[in-house]
């Protein structure tokens, strides 16, 4: 029977769904009490755990013909889940099938939203996180350095990670087409709804000078208001202080106009040099459509924003082979230099027991 | 050896370069990717090194800064916007306005090699040996330039308002920098242009005042209508109503307004001072 070698398992969203990933997902403490489990698999020379929202996996080298059964018996154990269970949304790769995984999860191809960003420093955290823990070797080690580099190429070589693909990020992106930049723009969010908290939170991820919440509810405003670190405004100053702001996240409920033609006018001509960006995600809509006319005005209404998210993510999605092309490529050659490794390995503990080395 | 080529070959070679640039940017943009910031700025570079060669040789063999002729004036403005570019251009953080320069330097450079009677009569040591009047002459033709930089960025103002506006923001559309950028640089543009030919205006007047006959009348009126105009729209941007798109467009409009004007002025023009002489190749 020969050695497990370098291997991937776990479980992702593609097989299993939302439910099973809750029961599967890994808490801090969890995590690390299984790290120490781990630790204490004869055989197992390196390890590493990746545990977002969307999967858990762990990447392995073993130089044991069952390090890789033994892991999932724990990490089963530890969540209390059926191995049977696990075994039908199970992910399971070795040699170099595992580092064209690494690659491309690493890239954002096999994520959920196709080509997002924030994986790669999720697959970095974990790599650090393992490092740290003294539970990667020379082949790992490799292998995630390299994984990294060849993920970056992947991004910058294509446009898999250009145009935003969520309506939240798409109306950052549209303020920054108008603004340049943040930093200096002030943001007003009429409606203390989810749709525009989404919205009013992407703005401040990206740097928006301040937040300001209105709601008809004022009580309701204070309370988004204080959750999102923003003040409040009373819904009736609305038009009056409209000038105040660059950016409107327009959210409401309500079944009229909230922000009409005149009162749009009159704000410009308090400041008619800085554009004023609208974006009206409420149903019925919030903004007269007939503002969009005005100079130096921009109204981005829910359907645009739906639009031109669907036109990236069509556009990610076509540069998919070109992106896996990439990571095929330089997986094989980053597997074509572990592969002595890891089958050195595996010789070198050939019929012997395997010593636990890792210090972790 | 180089001592052998002559002005127009090496502002053929300045020239070639800027089309490089402009095709290797269309190239990029046709296949829906950003033009290279570096590589356009590289070939921009070498082309503006040729023009200073090729402007230098003209200007030794006419005695002064190559102002005489409709050709001179387009070299020289043409070189005068890459001059400003290459100083500031890096800063804007964006490829395409390198994209816009490099089309805008090409068109003036060839267009101006390509029509032979604009280079036909070329009038030497215009400048006397005044250099006070060599100063303002270069100074009003590099506000030229500056001007035409402000076109440029005006363009790319109007594509990014009917960018936002028609809610069509793929392809290059995207590599446009932001509307308030572009507002800003616009505006600064536009107040370093109106400084520049204001001083070259105060410098000319002085001269004009010592002896009003020299210099010609249709030149006056036109370089102080044109200065005159961009004060109005700088005054009217600063006061709020001259605005975003229409101020894009005034700006447009009035650069083309003072190419146009160089043709009357040049064809009006005589030996300005004693010494001055006309060679007709």
């Amino acid at each position: 029977m020969s050695a497990d070698g370098l291997f991937v398992i776990g479980a992702t969203h593609h097989r299993a769904p939302l439910a099973v990933r809750e029961k599967l997902s890994l808490s801090a403490e969890g995590a690390a009490a299984l790290k120490a489990e781990f630790s204490k698999i004869g055989g197992l020379r390196e390890f590493a755990v990746l545990n977002t929202c969307n999967r858990v996996e762990f990447y392995g080298v073993a130089a044991s013909a069952d390090a890789a059964a033994r892991m999932t018996a724990a990490f089963c154990a530890r969540q209390n889940f059926e191995i049977a269970e696990f075994a039908k949304v199970r992910l399971e790769l070795r040699g170099c099938d595992a580092v064209q995984h690494l690659v491309e999860v690493s890239a954002g191809l096999d994520s959920q939203m196709l080509g997002e960003t924030d994986i790669f420093g999720q697959v970095k955290e974990a790599y650090a996180a393992a490092q740290a823990g003294g539970t990667t070797g020379p082949v790992l080690n490799r292998v995630f350095q390299k994984g990294f580099q060849a993920a970056k190429h992947v991004r910058t070589q294509t446009a898999i990670t250009e145009g935003q693909v969520s309506v939240a990020n798409v109306a950052v992106d549209l303020a920054l087409n108008i603004y340049g930049s943040l930093t200096h723009t002030r943001i007003l969010l009429l409606g203390a709804g989810e749709i525009g908290e989404k919205t009013a939170k992407a703005f401040q991820s990206r740097g928006a000078a301040a937040l300001t919440v209105a709601s008809r509810r004022f009580e309701r405003a204070m309370e988004l208001a204080t959750l999102l670190g923003a003040s409040a405004m009373p819904f009736e100053q609305r038009d009056s202080r409209l000038a105040e702001f660059d950016v409107v996240v327009c959210a409401t409920s309500a079944p009229d106009i909230v922000v009409p033609h005149a009162s749009a006018k009159a704000a410009m001509q308090k400041r008619p040099a800085r554009p004023l960006f609208f974006i009206d995600q409420a149903l019925p809509r919030d903004v007269d459509p007939s503002v969009a006319d005005l100079q130096n005005v921009f109204l981005y209404n829910l359907d645009d924003l739906a639009k031109i998210a669907e036109e990236n993510r069509v556009a990610r999605e076509a540069e998919i082979s070109k992106c896996r092309a990439i990571a095929t490529e330089k997986a094989g050659a980053l597997w074509r230099q572990v592969a002595p490794q890891v089958e050195a390995l595996a010789e070198r503990f050939e019929g012997r027991p395997v010593q636990q080395e890792n210090p972790a | 050896m180089f001592a052998e080529i002559t002005d127009r070959t090496w502002l053929w070679a300045a020239g070639s370069f800027y089309l490089a640039g402009f095709l290797l940017g269309t190239f990029a943009l046709m296949r829906q990717g950003r033009p290279s910031g570096s590589a356009t700025y590289v070939l921009i570079a070498v082309g503006y090194a040729l023009q200073l060669a090729g402007l230098a040789v003209r200007g030794r063999a006419v005695g002064g800064c190559p102002l005489g002729n409709q050709f001179e004036i387009y070299q020289f403005t043409a070189w005068s916007s890459i001059t400003l570019y290459l100083a500031v251009g890096v800063t804007f953080r964006n490829s395409l306005l390198g994209y816009f320069t490099s089309s805008l330097a090409a068109t003036m450079t060839l267009v101006s090699l390509a029509i032979p009677s604009w280079d036909a009569t070329q009038r030497t040591h215009i400048f006397g040996k005044d250099p006070w009047i060599e100063l303002h002459a270069a100074l009003a033709v590099f506000s030229y330039g500056v001007f035409g930089l402000l076109a440029l960025t005006s363009i790319m103002f109007l594509l990014r308002n009917h960018s936002l506006k028609s809610k069509d923001l793929r392809g290059w559309f995207s590599f446009l920098p932001s509307i308030l950028d572009l507002d800003h640089i616009g505006l600064r543009l536009l107040g370093a242009g109106v400084t520049i030919l204001a001083f070259s205006l105060v410098v000319g007047s002085v001269y004009w005042l010592r002896d009003t006959s020299t210099v010609n009348l249709t030149k006056l009126f036109v370089t102080v209508a044109i200065w005159f105009a961009y004060t109005a729209a700088l005054g009217l941007r600063l006061r709020g109503i001259l605005l975003a798109k229409r101020f894009a467009w005034s700006c447009l409009a009035l650069f083309i307004a003072a190419l146009l004007s160089l043709g009357p002025v040049d064809k009006s023009r005589h030996p300005a001072t004693p010494g001055a002489e006309v060679r007709t190749s």
